[in-house]
């Protein structure tokens, strides 16, 4: 009861953070010179990102402490976090390209960011369809944390090989936007954006690692309850 | 040295089975030699245009002529347990793991060098001065690749759709490899002095040693039942 009551403690503090975010979004935090009303989605597309960089850091924390300490929740928590980083992935693959247009002219090009979060959503889908296609259920744990961990050093080896890339071939565009000089009610604006994301990420997070630790109760009790002869 | 032997054993049990039906290797070079047909009759490229786009025809003709060798590798020992067989015997699934790596790394070397002799011949280019440097970015690239390519044909083959599935799983994971390979090829073609590519070759160099450790060491869990 106590967990039920917290837990909507928790949406109700993300809803209200989303509310202020927006309202610093589009109210508080000052038009930008060059970019003007367009550049507002970078409050909604940076926290994305950095939210989706964080649940795969999360899969491959999850995935390396199942293999270590088989316990169920570390798979349910990777699990977790590969479905709503892929969410989360996914916000940023098309706030992008929306941004990208008025701005760059282009909806598209392979820069190094770009890139690197492209490959991370294609970790996530296969990390994903790993699961569903799974002909043994029961070994879905120990192959996906395999997979999770495999991928969370590709990451690094991606990043590398993309920087590299890029540095030998400049880009024709260049994102002149938030570097140095962030005004600070635009640096207000971004933490307060990030948290409300972070916010929701850890709510969507409780509630789907709660799901995966009842469907496992469920499944134990049906096993049970089953009768010995029509075992599976 | 009892590690070594199991090595062997299983990349000499592989090369066994291949050379008595000869199957897959077979079917490896005949597609890979449709590929680079394909590409280079459709691409129609003069010489200059043919260094820029030899590298990504050969590495993308690797890619896909892997995948039928490492869905192949795993799909047979699934047929008449042979997998559980082998979990059986005390051998080290690591050893397991390096056997087969191994001979993936034959048949993808074996079924690259019908490649490079027919891409040779049709881009009526000359592989022998820049061999030396070739020979190491395929080697490296190739490890590399096989590194990652044995682990997840053993993990796809627990999947349904398991030959779709390989790719979907471990072509996200190979773009490193991918990137550095091609560039480090392109550079090696056209002559380029060592100090340009020996970066992209480092890269290889590194991916392979990290994978090949890696999936050392995760293989058990991959064979566990």
């Amino acid at each position: 009861m106590e967990k039920k009551l917290s837990e909507s403690a928790h949406a109700a503090l993300a809803l209200v953070w989303f509310f202020v975010a927006l309202y610093m979004i589009f109210l508080f935090a000052p038009r930008e010179e060059t970019m003007g009303e367009v550049q507002r989605i970078f409050y909604i597309h940076v926290p994305s990102a950095i939210t989706a960089f964080t649940a795969y850091f999360v899969v491959a924390v999850g995935s390396i402490l199942y293999l270590a300490k088989r316990k169920p929740f570390w798979d349910e928590l990777a699990h977790s976090a590969a479905e709503v980083g892929f969410i989360f992935c996914s916000c940023v693959l098309v706030t992008g390209p929306l941004w990208a247009k008025p701005v760059w002219g282009i909806w598209w090009t392979w820069d190094m960011r770009l890139t690197s979060t492209f490959i991370l959503w294609l970790l996530f889908i296969s990390y994903l369809m790993l699961r569903s296609y799974l002909v043994n259920p029961a070994r879905a744990a120990t192959l996906s944390a395999v997979v999770g961990v495999i991928g969370a050093a590709d990451v690094i080896f991606d990043y590398m090989s993309i920087r590299w890339f890029r540095t030998q071939h400049p880009q024709p565009v260049v994102l002149g936007g938030p570097g140095s000089g962030l005004d600070p009610r635009m640096l207000a604006t971004l933490l307060v954006s990030l948290g409300a994301f972070l916010c929701l990420f850890t709510f969507l997070m409780r509630l789907r690692v709660g799901l995966a630790r009842s469907q496992r109760e469920l499944e134990t009790l049906r096993r049970e309850l089953a009768p010995p002869e029509t075992g599976a | 040295m009892h590690q070594a032997r199991i090595i062997w054993t299983v990349f000499a049990k592989d090369v066994r089975v291949e050379w008595r039906n000869r199957e897959t290797l077979a079917l490896m070079c005949v597609f890979g030699l449709l590929l680079v047909f394909l590409f280079n009759f459709t691409l129609e490229t003069t010489h200059e245009e043919a260094l820029r786009t030899l590298p990504v025809v050969l590495w993308v003709t690797f890619a896909f002529v892997g995948v039928l060798g490492f869905n192949r590798s795993f799909a047979a020992e699934r047929e008449n347990s042979c997998l559980e067989g082998m979990m059986l015997t005390p051998a080290d699934p690591g050893a397991i793991y390096l056997g087969k790596m191994l001979a993936n790394f034959l048949f993808l070397a074996v079924a690259e060098l019908v490649v490079v002799i027919a891409a040779s011949l049709w881009y009526n280019f000359s592989f022998v001065p820049p061999l030396r440097w070739f020979l190491l970015t395929a080697f490296l690239g190739t490890l590399g690749y096989v590194a990652v390519g044995t682990i997840f044909g053993a993990i796809a083959a627990n999947t349904r759709m398991r030959e779709v599935m390989l790719p979907v799983l471990q072509f996200p994971v190979a773009v490193p490899i991918f990137v550095g390979a091609i560039e480090a090829t392109n550079g090696v073609l056209r002559g380029a002095p060592p100090s340009e590519f020996a970066n992209w070759l480092k890269l290889l160099a590194s991916f392979s040693v990290v994978f090949v450790v890696l999936s050392y060491l995760l293989f058990e869990y991959v064979l566990e039942e």
